[in-house]
C-alpha cells in the first residue's frame, strides 16, 4: 500500500497515467460499440422514450387557458370567486379583445372544449360568442363611417396608428408572441407596423386591438397592413378610448377626424359596455361559476387531469370527489387490475401442465405440441377474438351444444360474451403462449434427476413435485406472469370486441379519449397512472420475489 | 429381516430383462446376487446396460421380465420412494433452492422425523464427510468436490442399507477423484453399507470394489474380485476392457491339461493356458499383459517359446519403460518393464527375443 501512495498513480510505459492510457485504448472500441447500437438507440428514443415523455407532459400541461386569454386571466386574478357575483367590467373588456384575436385564429373553440371537461356547457358558450364578437365593433364602425368615409380606409388607419413621432415595437413583439402561442407555431416575418408612442398613450385600447389586427394580417394572412381595413374590434376600442380621451394636445395625422369622431360618438352612440354585450350574447357569461372555473384552470400546469382520472375534480373550493353518477375511472382501474390478475392466474393454471408436457415429452411429440402452442401466434389477433365471439355468443357453438345436450334450457342460454367472462376467456387464450414459453424454457433447464433424487430420498410424487420441482419452476412462473400481466393490463383490441359494457379495460377508455373525445390530457393522465401502477407492481414483485428470480430462458 | 439372515443374497437380480422399445433388449438375462455389506461395481462401456440395471434397482425403470429382490422380497412393484435406497447421482442432483442442511433434512422430513433428531443426524452426516461448516451454504456456492461430499452425505443421512452410485466422480478432476474414491470406500466399509457403484472407469472399479461386474451388450461378462478380473479374464472382451492387453491371433494346435499350443498366423508356435478354448483347430485370441512380457531368458521356463520382436518405439515414463514392438505381424504389442538399474534401454529398430510364462498367456475366444 505504501508503495502506491509514494509513487502516485500507476504510469504507463510512456509516462501517462495508466488509467488515461487505458481509457484512450478502449475509447475506439466503445465508440464502435456505440455506433453499432446507435440505430436502435435512436429508434427507441424517437419511438418510445419521446412519446412517453410527451404523454407524461400532456397530462399536466394546461397552457391553453393562459395562452388564449392572457389578459383576461391576468385581470381575473384579483376577483374573489366566493363573493358569488360576476367579475367587473375590466375583466369583460380584457375578455373581449383576447377572445377577438382567438376567434380570428379559430382557437377559442379549442379553449371551449378544454374548459368543457371541467364545466359542461362552456364549449357552446365560447363557440356562439366567438361568432358575435364583431357585432359590438360594427355598431361603432357604421356610425364612424357614415360621418367620415376615411374611417373605412386601411391607409388612413395605418397613418393614424403609425403617427409621425417615435414608434414602439415592444407591443408588436408581445402580440406576436401571443399569436405564436395561439397558433402553436413559430411565426417569422416582418409585421411592417409599429404604433407611435403618442397614439399609444392617447388611444391605448385602440392600439392594443390594432396591433392584434396588424400582427395577424401580416403574419397569418400575409397581407400588407396599410392596405387592409381594420377589424370591427378596433372600432370598439376606439369608441372606448374616445369616451375619455383628451384630444386637445394631439396634432398628429388624423387629429381632426378624431375630434370629429369623438363628437359624433358622444352624440349618436351609447357608451360602450362590455358586460352588457356579453350578457346579450349569452347570459351564462354572468355566471360566477364559469369564471371560477376559468380562474381555477388559468395556471400553466394543472393536476386537474390526474384528479379527473381518479374520479376527483379541482373546484374553486379545492379538491373533491366527483358526484356519484360521474365516477367511472376508479371502477375501471379496479376492474382492469382484477381482470388482469384473473387472466394471469388462469394462464398459470392452464399453461403449467402444458409447459411441463412440452419439457418432458420426447422431442418429436414435444415439437408437435409446440406447434399447437405457437399456432395462435400465426393467426391474426382479430380472427382469434372473433372466433371467440362465434363460440361464446348466445346462438353460438357452446350454447348450441349445451342446449342440444339438454344441460341448458333453450330459453335460458348462457351469456358468455360481451361481459367480463368473455374478455377473460378470450384474453387467457390469446396470452397463454406468453406464459407457456418462459415456463417451458425454465422447465427444460430442470434436470429430471432432481425429481429422481427426491423420490430416492423417500418423497412421494406430490412431495417431490411440490418441494423440489415447483420451487425451481417459480422463475418461469414469475417471468410468464409479468409478461402476461403487463400485456393484459394494457390490452385494448380484445376487450373492445368481446368486452361489451362490463368487460372493457381502462385502455379502452384511453383509446376513447385519444380518438373520440380528443381529451388527450385525460388520456395521458390515465396512461400515466397505468404506467405508475405497472411500475409499482413491478417494484413490489421485485421486493417480494426478487427480479433476478425471473428467467426467460 | 429374519428371513434373510440365513440367506446370503441381500440384493438379487433373477433373470432380469429390460427393453425400452420392444425390439431390442438392453439387459439380457441378468442374474446377480450380492451379500450384505459388499461393494460391487458395475463396469462397462456406455450403452452396456449397467446404468439401466441401477435404475431398475432404484425403481426408476421397471424390469420387462424377471425379478429384483431386496432383502429377500421382490421390489418390482414397490415405488422408488418406498424402497429406502440411498442414491448418489452423476451430477449430484443437490436441490439448488435449498441450503446444504435443508438438502440433508429433506429425506428426514419426508420420513416425519422430529426436529432435534434431524439436526443430530444432519450434523453427524456432515461431520462424516468433513463438511460440518458448510450447513448454511447453497450448493452453487460449493466446489465440485464439496458438492460430491454433500450428495454422499444426503444419500447416507437416512441410514439406508443399500446405496447406489451412478458415476458419482465423473465430473471431478483426477486428484480429487482419487481422494474421493478412497473416502467413499472408507465410508462404505465403516458403515457396513451395501453399495452398488456404476462407472466406466476401470481404475476406479479395480481400486474401490470388493467385486466387479463387467457389463457388455446387456450381459455380465465376468463377475469377480478385481485381481481375478485383471489376472484371469474369462473372455477377450474382459481382457481388452480391463487394463492394457496384448492380443495375438492364432489357431489351437494341441491341448493337454492346462496348457495348449497355439500356432500364430505367421506360423510361430507359443504355449498358453486354455481358458475358453476346448478343441484343436479352434481360432483363438491369446492375451498377454504388457508387464508380464519378458526379455530376460533367465526368468523364463526351460524350453519356453520365444518370439522375435522389433522395437518400434521406446518411451521413458519414469517408473517404467514402455516399449512398442512388432510381434508376429502385430505392430501394437506393448511391453512394460520396471526402471531398474540393470534394465536394458532398448533402441528403436533393435531386434529382441521375448517370452512369457505359459500361465500369463491366456487363450481366449476369438
Amino acid at each position: 500500500m505504501s508503495d502506491t501512495t509514494q509513487n502516485g498513480p500507476m504510469l504507463a510505459a510512456d509516462g501517462t497515467p495508466l488509467k488515461r492510457s487505458l481509457n484512450r485504448a478502449l475509447r475506439r472500441q466503445k465508440l464502435r460499440a456505440l455506433m453499432l447500437i446507435a440505430p436502435l438507440l435512436i429508434f427507441v428514443l424517437v419511438t418510445f422514450i419521446a412519446p412517453i415523455a410527451d404523454m407524461l407532459f400532456r397530462s399536466v400541461e394546461n397552457q391553453i387557458v393562459s395562452d388564449t386569454l392572457p389578459t383576461a386571466t391576468e385581470v381575473l386574478e384579483d376577483w374573489d370567486h366566493t363573493t358569488g357575483t360576476p367579475p367587473g367590467e375590466e375583466v369583460y373588456e380584457a375578455l373581449y379583445y383576447d377572445l377577438y384575436l382567438a376567434a380570428e385564429a379559430r382557437a377559442h373553440t379549442r379553449l371551449g372544449t378544454r374548459l368543457n371537461y371541467e364545466y359542461t356547457g362552456v364549449s357552446s358558450l365560447f363557440r356562439s360568442t366567438g361568432r358575435g364578437l364583431e357585432d359590438l365593433g360594427e355598431e361603432y364602425q357604421d356610425i364612424l363611417e357614415d360621418a367620415d368615409d376615411s374611417w373605412g380606409e386601411g391607409a388612413f388607419w395605418y397613418e393614424l396608428m403609425t403617427g409621425t413621432g417615435d414608434t414602439d415595437a415592444s407591443l408588436v413583439r408581445e402580440h406576436r408572441a401571443r399569436l405564436q402561442a395561439l397558433e402553436n407555431a413559430r411565426l417569422t416575418g416582418d409585421v411592417g407596423f409599429a404604433p407611435s408612442v403618442e397614439i399609444m398613450e392617447l388611444l391605448p385600447q385602440t392600439t392594443f386591438a390594432y396591433t392584434d389586427f396588424a400582427v395577424f394580417t401580416a403574419l397569418m394572412d400575409e397581407d400588407v397592413v396599410a392596405e387592409e381595413d381594420p377589424w370591427e374590434g378596433v372600432y370598439a376600442g376606439l369608441a372606448q378610448d374616445l369616451q375619455t380621451a383628451d384630444l386637445s394636445g394631439y396634432d398628429g395625422p388624423g387629429a381632426e377626424a378624431l375630434v370629429a369622431a369623438q363628437q359624433t360618438l358622444a352624440e349618436q352612440a351609447e357608451p360602450i359596455n362590455y358586460t352588457a354585450f356579453f350578457e346579450s350574447e349569452d347570459e351564462d357569461w354572468l355566471n360566477p361559476d364559469i369564471w371560477a372555473t376559468i380562474q381555477t384552470y388559468s395556471s400553466n400546469y394543472t393536476g386537474g387531469y390526474f384528479l379527473n382520472a381518479v374520479d376527483m375534480q379541482l373546484t374553486p373550493d379545492g379538491i373533491e370527489m366527483r358526484p356519484d353518477g360521474q365516477r367511472l375511472y376508479m371502477v375501471l382501474f379496479q376492474r382492469t387490475l382484477f381482470m388482469s390478475l384473473t387472466i394471469t392466474l388462469s394462464c398459470i393454471l392452464l399453461g403449467y401442465p402444458v409447459a411441463w408436457l412440452l419439457a418432458n415429452l420426447p422431442a418429436s411429440k414435444a415439437n408437435l405440441l409446440m406447434i399447437l402452442v405457437l399456432l395462435p401466434f400465426w393467426t391474426s389477433l382479430l380472427v382469434r377474438t372473433s372466433a371467440w365471439k362465434v363460440m361464446l355468443q348466445q346462438q353460438g357453438v357452446i350454447n348450441d351444444v349445451l342446449v342440444w345436450l339438454g344441460l341448458v334450457d333453450d330459453a335460458a342460454r348462457l351469456v358468455m360474451i360481451n361481459n367480463q367472462f368473455g374478455t377473460i376467456v378470450a384474453m387467457t387464450h390469446i396470452l397463454l403462449p406468453f406464459m407457456i414459453l418462459p415456463l417451458y424454457s425454465v422447465m427444460q433447464g430442470i434436470p429430471p434427476s432432481y425429481l429422481r433424487a427426491a423420490k430416492s430420498l423417500g418423497a412421494t410424487n406430490w412431495t417431490a413435485f411440490w418441494r423440489v420441482y415447483f420451487p425451481q419452476s417459480v422463475p418461469g412462473i414469475g417471468a410468464g406472469s409479468i409478461l402476461v400481466f403487463i400485456l393484459a393490463i394494457g390490452y385494448y383490441i380484445t376487450p373492445e370486441i368481446v368486452g361489451g359494457r362490463t368487460g372493457t379495460f381502462i385502455s379502452n377508455r384511453i383509446a376513447y379519449h385519444i380518438s373520440s373525445s380528443l381529451n388527450w390530457g385525460l388520456a395521458a393522465a390515465l396512461g400515466a397512472i397505468l404506467l405508475a401502477v405497472v411500475l409499482l407492481l413491478y417494484w413490489a414483485y421485485d421486493r417480494i420475489v426478487g427480479i433476478d428470480n425471473v428467467k426467460l430462458g | 429381516m429374519a428371513a434373510t439372515s440365513d440367506s446370503e443374497a441381500f440384493v438379487a437380480f433373477e433373470r432380469v430383462q429390460k427393453s425400452y422399445d420392444g425390439e431390442t433388449l438392453v439387459v439380457k438375462d441378468l442374474n446377480l446376487t450380492m451379500p450384505k455389506g459388499e461393494f460391487l461395481t458395475m463396469l462397462g462401456p456406455s450403452g452396456s446396460g449397467k446404468t439401466t440395471c441401477l435404475m431398475m434397482l432404484a425403481g426408476f425403470e421397471t424390469a420387462t421380465y424377471g425379478e429384483i429382490k431386496l432383502d429377500g422380497t421382490s421390489i418390482n412393484n414397490i415405488p422408488p420412494h418406498k424402497r429406502g435406497i440411498g442414491m448418489v447421482f452423476q451430477n449430484y442432483a443437490l436441490f439448488p433452492h435449498m441450503t446444504v442442511a435443508e438438502n440433508l433434512s429433506f429425506p428426514l422430513e419426508v420420513r416425519k422425523m422430529g426436529k432435534s433428531e434431524r439436526e443430530t443426524k444432519i450434523k453427524r452426516a456432515l461431520d462424516m464427510v468433513q463438511m460440518g461448516d458448510f450447513a448454511g451454504r447453497r450448493p452453487t456456492q460449493l466446489s465440485g468436490g464439496q458438492q460430491q461430499r454433500i450428495a454422499l452425505a444426503r444419500a447416507l443421512v437416512f441410514e439406508p442399507e443399500l446405496v447406489l452410485m451412478d458415476e458419482p466422480l465423473g465430473a471431478l478432476d483426477k486428484q480429487l477423484r482419487e481422494h474421493m474414491q478412497f473416502e467413499i470406500t472408507r465410508l462404505a466399509h465403516e458403515l457396513g453399507i451395501t453399495t452398488v457403484y456404476v462407472t466406466h472407469d476401470q481404475t476406479e472399479a479395480l481400486t474401490m470394489s470388493d467385486r466387479v461386474a463387467v457389463f457388455n451388450d446387456g450381459r455380465i461378462q465376468q463377475l469377480a474380485a478385481p485381481d481375478t478380473l485383471y489376472e484371469e479374464p474369462e473372455n477377450s472382451f474382459v481382457a481388452q476392457f480391463i487394463g492394457e492387453n496384448n492380443t495375438l491371433e492364432g489357431v489351437v494346435k494341441e491341448i493337454s491339461g492346462n496348457t495348449c499350443t497355439v500356432q500364430l498366423d505367421n506360423g510361430e508356435l507359443i504355449s498358453a493356458r486354455p481358458v475358453n478354448v476346448t478343441e484343436v483347430g479352434q481360432r483363438t485370441q491369446v492375451s498377454i499383459r504388457p508387464e508380464r512380457v519378458e526379455t530376460n531368458k533367465e526368468r523364463l521356463q526351460e524350453g519356453a517359446h520365444l518370439l522375435k520382436a522389433e522395437v518400434l518405439e521406446f518411451v521413458y515414463m519414469g517408473d517404467i519403460f514402455r516399449t512398442r514392438l512388432r510381434v508376429a505381424g502385430n505392430d501394437d504389442f506393448v511391453m512394460k518393464t520396471r526402471n531398474a538399474p540393470d534394465q536394458e534401454r532398448l533402441k528403436k529398430g533393435q531386434m529382441v527375443e521375448i517370452g512369457w510364462l505359459p500361465d500369463d498367456c491366456r487363450a481366449l475366444d476369438a
